[in-house]
């Protein structure tokens, strides 16, 4: 738990000062994610197959971390009560632009990498078309 | 009696322990109705968690400056949580290298969409610039939409709100309209969570599966470099 914090952290000060030198336009913490997977990586390549992967007091503290990262929005998100009068005023726009672009771009990431990979994945065989290959997908639940 | 309450409720409305415990209350109770209503999308612990702190702040008059004194401990949090998502990431390395096709798209389309789209809905609708403008970024990860907004004119703390928000409602009906198009494989789930909801969808999906999670990660990161690119051009086209 404590070497687990300590590299995670070790990670976002890493990507924090990587920012900062190099003008990036991302975030510290996203810099850090990038990093500390090329450094699994590197790190998995030079061992034996069973020795590979990271280290299971990383995998264990990076899994509780990732298990309960709602609770770490409530505090940014319970922000809204300082907006309240701007949402008041202009409640209808402000409700509909983010339900709708939400939706969307949910539905057309979804819907294009679901495609493209299904149609990558059959490319040595006759590419069906739409119909086809859904009824031949047996149903998942 | 009531004189009493004010005794105990003073000093410890002025020590950060008191918010910090809310929020965590807060978000455990989220938690038991959610598996009390065996995982239904409504009942999302983030949503939950943020009306029942929002009621008793309000309930309280405390200001959100106060609130967050104390729930700064665990919005900190969010910094190394991100950077775990690097072990799922790394862990299916395999995955992303071969749908490498569909990711690249999958992401132009999908920010393209979902930046755009905002934008045009807002206006069609008579709203303001800034407002249009605070919502093209909210998509992408919380910090990296703030400091979008702001260059382009909109309202960085609106975009926060708008940002989380987004993300609940990406995690509330993400699955279901998902399955419902027969998008039933994780990568799709994970990587449209990651785009369109950022973090906050992540969060939802992440348990589930670790192939989600890391087309969510991948999803974050990558939505946020493209939108980066996109948002600065399409505000030249609305000039306020």
């Amino acid at each position: 738990m404590p070497f687990a914090l300590a590299i995670l952290v070790g990670c976002q000060l890493l990507g924090e000062l990587l920012r900062q030198s190099l003008h990036l336009p991302l975030p510290g913490p996203l810099i850090g994610m990038f990093v500390l997977t090329l450094a699994l990586l590197v790190g998995g390549t030079g061992r034996t197959q069973a020795a590979a992967g990271p280290p299971s007091w990383l995998v264990q503290t990076s899994n509780g971390l990732v298990a309960h990262m709602g609770l770490l929005f409530v505090p940014a998100g319970v922000g809204v009560i300082a907006e309240l009068s701007l949402l008041r005023r202009e409640w209808l726009p402000i409700l509909a632009g983010l339900v709708v672009s939400t939706v969307l771009g949910l539905v057309v990431t979804g819907l294009v990498m679901h495609h493209v990979t299904r149609l990558v994945e059959r490319r040595p065989r006759v590419v069906p078309g739409p119909a086809r290959h859904q009824a031949a997908q047996p149903e998942a639940r | 009696m009531e004189t009493a309450l004010l005794a105990i409720w003073r000093p410890l409305s002025a020590t950060p322990l008191l918010w910090l415990a809310a929020t965590l209350i807060a978000y455990a109770i989220g938690r038991g109705i959610q598996l009390a209503c065996e995982g239904a999308p409504l009942a999302n612990p983030v949503l939950i968690a943020i009306v029942l702190v929002a009621v008793v702040l309000g309930a309280s008059g405390t200001s959100y400056a106060t609130y967050f004194a104390g729930a700064q401990f665990i919005d900190f949090l969010l910094g190394p949580a991100t950077v775990a998502l690097a072990v799922p990431l790394a862990a299916n390395v395999g995955h992303v290298r071969r749908s490498f096709h569909g990711i690249g798209l999958a992401l132009v389309a999908g920010s393209l969409t979902s930046a755009v789209s905002g934008v045009v809905v807002v206006w069609l609708l008579g709203g303001d610039r800034a407002i249009a403008f605070s919502m093209a970024p909210k998509a992408v990860t919380t910090p990296i939409a703030m400091a979008l907004a702001r260059e382009v004119g909109g309202v960085p703390a609106l975009t926060t709100a708008l940002a989380i928000s987004g993300g609940i409602v990406a995690a509330v009906i993400g699955r279901p309209v998902l399955w419902w198009l027969r998008v039933d494989d994780w990568r799709a789930q994970g990587l449209a969570a990651g785009v369109a909801g950022s973090g906050v969808a992540a969060a939802q999906v992440a348990p589930l599966s670790g192939l989600a999670a890391a087309f969510a990660a991948l999803g974050i990161g990558l939505n946020g470099l493209i939108t980066a690119l996109i948002i600065p051009l399409l505000a030249r086209f609305w000039v306020g």
